[in-house]
């Protein structure tokens, strides 16, 4: 398809909680994905940064911060912000400057250092900032994901032992993963015995926030094949969609959806994939392994029935019956997932691209998924960003 | 400021914590909403200068009270003591949280459940109603929000 790219190089830095400068992180991750795709720094033409909100200018400037860090060469910078999906967005951004036929090598990344406990809002009497009102009155994050978690509990019966499967599951994953931050085998009575933060949600159901870094050096298809590199895995499609009024699901920070009195509610969630598996022409039966946002465990399940993986209400069965495992009919988060890594935000979808170039390439270690051919990832954050990125080889 | 409990009685005066988006009426409060002159969706807290609807370029609305009562959406609480602007009582006091929808509007609204009403006691499709409560009190007076309680008769 003339639309795709060829990813010819990723890296990460090891997520943690390591107090450094984001931009050490970011470096780190670009080094390893230009010597991963054997391309010298000074013949990259486009720098495509993810950006962060809370390192200050630079960090809004992520772009010319990675630049001049690997060391300025005069090539050509750029910077997203799209929350969750920043790096799904700095990642279009090259594509697109490469199909142009703008640049022939980009280099993409997205990298942040997280502030310690609760990210509270802003101080003082704010009544007209949506943030403020719903903290005033005691709706803080993990309200929306107990939400979601108890909607699936009365609905199609999922049980807090089905969220508590996905969590031991993806600690599985994580566990020979050397870019996770959390690296336990977590058995099911650990769970339990975790506080409860939001019923149903325990603290152990819940992602924790992270420092981390992730890269990617993508190319034009000819230029893949130029350096010997015409087996690259391919982006084969990018979704950036934003949602469709009337959004029929309650979203953090609001208090109130949408109205659906004279339009007919719509799922953001499931709208981001569609239109992924659409420019992609690949179906979801084609899917081999999948990586998608647990911002919580239960929030696994909601994005297996958005991507299309199995019917609504299904998505517990599957987990029960192991098939979500590394091995299984249908791995999902073979890296380990948020549940391993913490969310930092800017590199978040970049690293869940990453997972899928070395799961596509036969490169994962033990968390490997055997003959994987088609992989697709998924995220969603604030104020209507998300992003679908499927990869083929 | 000082953080008496929110379950304290006094004398103060009572008044909305939030200006203007419910009624003072505490028997049968509403939430105060708005409605689209142009295409009729409705918009909670109030949207008064252009509609969301894509297909619609209103810019006019009246404030309309919403429904006071509703089926439960989905439902959770809040084990640990929100970070500030929350003023919780000492000792924190864990409370439930409901979404609850709105036939007529076709939303659904988050709110408190009020004191005393456990997750236990809830499920999805319950009937719930608004009602009035104190979020908590300073040295003037009682900061009242909108809170969800199960409708009696069930
Ligand atoms: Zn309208």
């Amino acid at each position: 398809m003339s639309n795709e790219i060829a990813i010819l190089g990723a890296g990460m830095h090891p997520w943690g909680k390591w107090g450094k400068n984001f931009t050490e992180y970011g470096v780190k991750a670009a080094r390893d994905a230009l010597a991963d795709a054997g391309v010298d720094w000074r013949d990259v033409g486009f720098v495509s940064g993810a950006a962060t909100m809370r390192c200050g200018y630079p960090g809004y400037v992520a772009g010319a911060t990675f630049a001049q860090a690997l060391g300025w060469q005069g090539a050509e910078v750029n910077t997203s912000y799209a929350a969750c999906a920043s790096g799904s967005q700095a990642l279009a951004a090259a594509r697109a400057k490469i199909l142009s036929g703008a640049c022939d090598v980009a280099l993409v990344v997205g990298a942040d250092t997280t502030p310690k406990g609760f990210l509270a809002p802003q101080k003082g009497e704010r009544p007209d900032d949506p943030d403020w009102v719903r903290f005033r009155l005691g709706i803080t994050n993990p309200t929306y994901f107990a939400l979601y978690a108890r909607r699936r509990m009365e609905i199609y019966g999922d049980t807090q032992d089905d969220f508590a499967l996905v969590k031991v599951k993806n600690a599985e994953h994580g566990f020979s993963n050397p870019n996770a931050r959390y690296k336990k085998k977590f058995s099911a009575e650990d769970v339990a015995a975790s506080a409860m933060v939001a019923d149903p949600l325990r603290l152990m159901d819940i992602c924790a926030t992270s420092d981390g870094g992730a890269a990617l050096v993508v190319s034009s298809v000819g230029y893949a094949k130029k350096i010997g590199r015409g087996d690259a895995v391919k982006v084969a499609a990018i979704s950036t969609v934003t949602p469709s009024y009337a959004s029929g699901i309650i979203e953090m920070p609001d208090l109130a959806t949408d109205s659906a009195a004279v339009v007919e509610a719509q799922s953001f969630r499931a709208a981001l994939p569609k239109k992924a598996y659409e420019e992609a022409g690949v179906a979801p039966g084609d899917v081999d392994v999948a990586e998608v946002y647990d911002l919580s465990t239960a929030l696994e399940l909601d994005w297996m029935e958005d991507l299309q993986l199995c019917e609504r209400g299904e998505a517990a069965q599957l987990v029960r019956a192991g098939q979500t495992r590394v091995g299984g009919r249908l791995p999902i988060n073979p890296s380990g997932g948020l549940a391993c890594f913490g969310e930092a935000v800017p590199a978040q979808a970049l690293s869940q691209v990453c997972e899928l170039t070395w799961q596509l390439r036969g490169e994962a270690g033990a968390r490997q998924v055997e003959g994987a051919k088609v992989g697709i990832t998924a995220n969603q954050g604030l104020f209507g960003h998300g992003s679908s990125v499927i990869l083929k080889r | 400021m000082s953080k008496e409990s929110a379950a304290a009685t006094s004398n103060k005066p009572s008044v909305a914590v939030l200006d203007g988006w419910f009624t003072m009426d505490e028997d049968k409060p509403h939430l105060l909403g708005s409605q689209c002159n142009s295409c009729g969706t409705y918009y909670f807290p109030k949207q008064s200068n252009y509609c969301k609807n894509p297909s619609c370029d209103g810019e006019s609305f009246n404030e309309v009270p919403l429904s006071r009562t509703g089926k439960v959406w989905s439902f959770t609480n809040a084990c640990y003591q929100p970070p500030e602007p929350y003023i919780a009582a000492d000792p924190y006091q864990p409370y439930a949280i409901a979404a609850v929808e709105l036939e007529k509007e076709k939303m659904v609204v988050l709110g408190q459940v009020i004191t005393g009403v456990d997750v236990d006691a809830l499920r999805a499709g319950m009937q719930m109603e608004l009602v009035l409560e104190t979020l908590f009190e300073d040295d003037e007076s009682r900061k009242l929000t909108w809170k969800w309680k199960p409708l009696a008769s069930q």
